[in-house]
């Protein structure tokens, strides 16, 4: 029933429309207005694009300052201050150009809106305008890009010797974290050596992974270089952790790398957002599937001792699971023996 | 420049065309030969596909704006799509998106842009009876009809179409083990992307060799209207391209059918290790952009090529530093293959390489300012119409600013490794690349309706679907800025799962609100365009007062559209407001000798020249060709 009402609401209202629209043709082809160019149309077109740059430019104003805290995210690590501030300065330089550009192209309808008496200058080139506006914004992008390239430089740069390791190894649809132990080493992987006990396919016949750990949530010192190794096991995914600015696609068969310092511990950022609840983050950003949208991984960042720490209390693959050592040679279990004994003591 | 020189006497050739030959409905309507049908059916199609992948992007938007609704109501529609709870299948989402950004960039804003005002403008503009070669046009046409009957197909499988983004990066494109649309879906999409490059191949060749060969007497290269050369350089920039995708989908077939390793290595998926070794997905990213960003040029010259000419004819000004636009769109051509890596920053490609390749783009930001800035000059003390070709071009211009300026964003790759793959890339392209374009698309109907079907829109109806669309479009992409900022990432079902994107639900449901009146506004469109092809007002030989060659040419051209000679060509087309000339505009027939109270200096020096020209025409008409 209702929808039968809704029907005849919907007709009726198509109807009204269209009656309205036959009249308005009928009455301008009366009046002839088709003719005349100067119309009253013109003219309120021409006023509205004034109404719609003041109208949409309180808006962004008004919106841009109101929710800066929300969506201004947080930084905490040393290169995205740097990022951040090549983005506000970029904000900055684009900005003034957008309202000047935008300025113009809304005025200038309303100035220069057609009048019968009046002729458009004829005006096809002038070379010094278009020398200099070839050239300003030449040396401007120039300096936005000899800027980004700096930091982009340091940013990619080899990570330094000592920067902890820390491997992130997505799967469809979840993020597995390995760190290389004590040696900071991580020993070898082969995607063949993959089943239900070793979902990282590593290589236990390769001395460095004995001490390698797991660890369901990314741990990391503050104000120390971590460099974080980055693959996938099936399909792409990208590692993004927007608290660190971070971002490096998991690319299957090639592994990939980015380091950073991370400059604020979890409760450091918990008191300064006032949020008990604040976590970082990471989520995927590359289109893997299904699941895409819930590839979520805690980092967690602790003062440098308690790092320490944390990592001396973790148990290395082996310890947890003996048995995935099996068939291994006796040399490499042997030396995972003698780990399994010292932290025994 | 070269003025008056006559290129060629080819004997006339009007007699092939005083005989009209009856064409019946197959061969008028469906595979036709004549340029303006075929650009006509470019059109109708595009706006069907236009229709389908906006439709599809309200589906999504429902899902992103209104997470917790029940969309029960859609499955007579969706069917299993829409699970017990009333809720849309995830994988489908994904599914949603890939169509929408295929349908939009391939089917809409290619072949219903360039496709239709390449195919319909550029004899009428030229000055030439016909494409070089009819029947390869014909081709073109239904090569895109077969791969959109394709592309269509694929929307009902069982399994779903391909649904690992418009992009299709390989390992997930490869694998059906990874997700469902990568099975017969995608081995669809890459059928109908094959038969879709073949037809823009075809359309290609022919554009580029009609506009070298065909152009009629006295038609320079330096007196082509813009959007001959916009559409000129886009059928360079897709032939040169295109093949290359071709590579890339050929190396994905073989890779998903016959067991090579081109872009597959290492590779453990549900609970098997593939055999597959050495092959690098990031070869595929490579050669996927280097059609993908001249793609964004495919798109987006045709509609800047459009806009020059609206903009001029509306302004009743000649276009500013149309040899600064000219040379801007040769530099965007030429720079356009020399960028694709920019999409690639973070994609664990060398970082030196992303130097490179930022330094390179932000070269391509010069020439796109100066278009914009030669617009704004173009307005400048001009005496604008607001038709609404002309609304939508301004519009563009607009676009074309917001939209670019995010680009110097993010083409610096540091700005880059925050906003990659966030709403913030979604706000750019949407308005640099599918708004701007779409509104050229816009624009090019309204202005040239009354020349395809002898008719006026209407244009208050143009008015409204204009203001409606403008302002839609601001409000659907500039709040996706804010989201982006906050580091939203894209192609995602919902954002619940993280704290840091747990928000912003408000803004996104304005954004779909925003979106669905903007869709529903563009049946104001469809009424106007299907309404006044039968019922519109007859339109003038030459409505705007413009000077290009398709407004000498009568009401409804025939096959060979002038019914008598070709005229000739002795000025450029921006004569508009000419000093000391009696109306605004001076059609590009008018010889200049006729002009002397308007003319230019280095003009007047050139009239001589032009008459002795014609007197040696004359008397070749006269005594016949001497062979």
């Amino acid at each position: 029933m209702y929808a039968f009402l809704i029907g005849v609401g919907v007709l009726l209202l198509l109807s009204l429309v269209w009656m309205v629209f036959r009249i308005q043709t009928l009455v301008s082809v009366v009046k002839g207005s088709d003719k005349k160019i100067e119309t009253t149309s013109n003219k309120v077109n021409a006023f509205l694009f004034i109404v719609f740059m003041v109208g949409t430019g309180i808006l962004m104003f008004w919106y841009s300052i109101k929710e800066f805290d929300n969506y201004q995210m947080p930084v905490a690590s040393e290169h995205g201050v740097i990022t951040d501030e090549l983005f506000w300065i970029t904000m900055a330089v684009t900005g003034v150009v957008f309202l000047i550009t935008h300025i113009l192209l809304f005025v200038f309808p309303y100035m220069y809106q057609y009048k019968e008496n009046r002729k458009a200058t004829f005006f096809p080139e002038n070379h010094k305008l278009e020398i200099v506006w070839t050239v300003l914004p030449g040396v401007v992008l120039a300096g936005l890009v000899i800027s980004g390239w700096m930091a982009w430089s340091d940013i990619t740069a080899p990570a330094p010797e000592k920067a902890h390791v820390v491997e992130i190894m997505g799967y469809q649809f979840a993020w597995e974290v390995r760190y290389p132990g004590k040696d900071n080493v991580l020993g070898d992987y082969d995607y063949r050596l993959i089943n239900a006990s070793n979902a990282h396919g590593i290589d236990f016949t390769d001395k460095n992974s004995t001490d390698d750990f797991p660890s369901p949530k990314v741990v990391i010192p503050k104000g120390e270089p971590v460099l974080f190794k980055i693959r996938a096991r099936d399909v792409l995914h990208s590692v993004f952790a927007p608290h660190m600015r971070l971002k490096m696609d998991a690319v299957p068969g090639m592994p990939t790398r980015f380091w950073f310092v991370p400059t604020k511990t979890t409760e450091e950022m918990r008191a300064e957002l006032k949020n008990p609840e604040f976590n970082y983050e990471i989520a995927c950003t590359e289109i893997c599937g299904r699941g895409h949208f819930s590839m979520r991984k805690v980092i967690e960042v602790v003062e440098p001792a308690a790092y320490q720490k944390w990592v001396a209390e973790q148990k290395s693959f082996i310890q947890q699971n003996p048995a995935i050592a099996e068939g291994v040679r006796p040399e490499s279990k042997e030396l995972a023996g003698i780990q399994l004994d010292n932290s025994n003591k | 420049m070269a003025t008056a020189t006559v290129a060629h006497h080819d004997t006339p050739v009007q007699d092939q065309h005083d005989h009209e030959h009856h064409d019946n409905f197959i061969t008028k309507y469906i595979f036709t030969q004549d340029h303006k049908m075929i650009g006509k059916q470019f059109l109708v199609t595009g706006i069907f596909w236009a229709i389908i992948g906006g439709f599809l992007s309200t589906l999504f938007r429902l899902q992103l704006g209104f997470p917790d609704m029940n969309m029960e109501f859609l499955r007579p529609l969706l069917g299993g799509w829409i699970d017990e709870a009333g809720k849309l299948d995830p994988t489908f989402y994904l599914a949603l998106v890939t169509m929408h950004g295929t349908i939009m960039v391939f089917f809409v804003l290619t072949a219903g842009l360039s496709g239709t005002f390449s195919n319909f403008l550029i004899p009428l503009q030229i000055g030439a009876r016909d494409m070089a070669s009819g029947f390869m046009n014909m081709l073109s046409y239904w090569f895109f009809f077969l791969s959109g009957v394709i592309m269509f197909i694929s929307l009902f499988l069982k399994t779903g179409p391909a649904g690992g983004g418009w992009v299709v990066y390989p390992p997930l494109s490869a694998l059906e083990q990874a997700i469902p649309g990568s099975g017969m879906g995608m081995t669809l999409w890459l059928i109908a992307m094959t038969c879709f490059i073949a037809s823009s191949l075809l359309g290609g060749i022919n554009y580029i060799t009609t506009v070298i060969n065909l152009r009629t007497k006295g038609m320079s290269f330096s007196r082509l209207p813009l959007t001959i050369w916009a559409f000129f350089l886009t059928a360079v920039i897709g032939l040169l391209s295109f093949p290359v995708l071709f590579a890339a989908a050929l190396l994905l077939v073989f890779d998903r059918s016959f067991g090579t390793s081109f872009y597959l290595s290492d590779i453990y998926v549900a609970g098997e290790a593939l055999p597959n070794t050495g092959g690098s997905p990031v070869l595929y990213q490579h050669l996927f952009w280097f059609l993908g960003h001249p793609e964004v040029y495919i798109v987006l010259l045709p509609a800047l090529g459009i806009t020059s000419e609206v903009i001029a004819t509306n302004s009743r000004k000649p276009i500013f530093g149309y040899k600064a636009m000219v040379i801007s769109m040769l530099g965007i051509t030429i720079l356009s293959f020399i960028v694709w890596a920019h999409h690639m920053f973070v994609s664990g490609m060398n970082p030196f390489l992303g130097s490179i390749f930022m330094f390179l783009t932000l070269i391509i930001a010069v020439p796109s300012a100066v278009k914009v800035f030669n617009y704004l000059t173009t307005l400048w003390r001009g005496n604008l119409i607001f038709t609404p070709a002309m609304l939508f071009s301004i519009g563009l211009v607009s676009f074309f600013i917001s939209g670019g300026l995010t680009g110097i964003f993010l083409g610096n790759s540091a700005i880059d490794i925050q906003l990659h793959d966030t709403y913030f890339v979604v706000a750019h392209f949407h308005l640099v690349m599918g708004s701007a374009s779409f509104f050229g698309l816009m624009a090019g109907v309204y202005h040239w309706f009354p020349k395809m079907f002898g008719r006026m829109m209407d244009a208050k109806l143009g008015y409204i679907h204009f203001w409606f669309t403008f302002v839609g479009v601001y409000m659907i992409f500039f709040p996706m800025h804010y989201i982006g900022i906050a580091g939203f990432p894209r192609r995602y079902y919902s954002w619940t799962n993280f704290e840091f994107a747990d928000k912003y639900t408000d803004l996104n449901m304005f954004v779909s609100v925003a979106a669905i009146i903007t869709f529903a506004a563009q049946f104001l469109f469809l009424f106007n365009f299907f309404y006044s092809m039968y019922r519109g007002r007859k339109a003038s030989l030459n409505p705007w007062n413009s000077n290009t060659l398709e407004w000498t040419t009568p009401l409804h051209p025939g096959h060979g559209n002038w019914p008598g000679e070709i005229p000739t060509v002795y000025r450029w087309p921006y004569d508009y407001s000419k000093p000391g000339a009696a109306e605004d505009f001076i059609p590009q027939t008018v010889p200049l000798s006729q002009t002397p109270e308007s003319n230019l200096p280095h003009e007047q020096e050139l009239v001589q020249m032009e008459l002795d020209i014609m007197k040696d025409e004359a008397d070749l008409v006269a005594n016949g060709p001497k062979h």
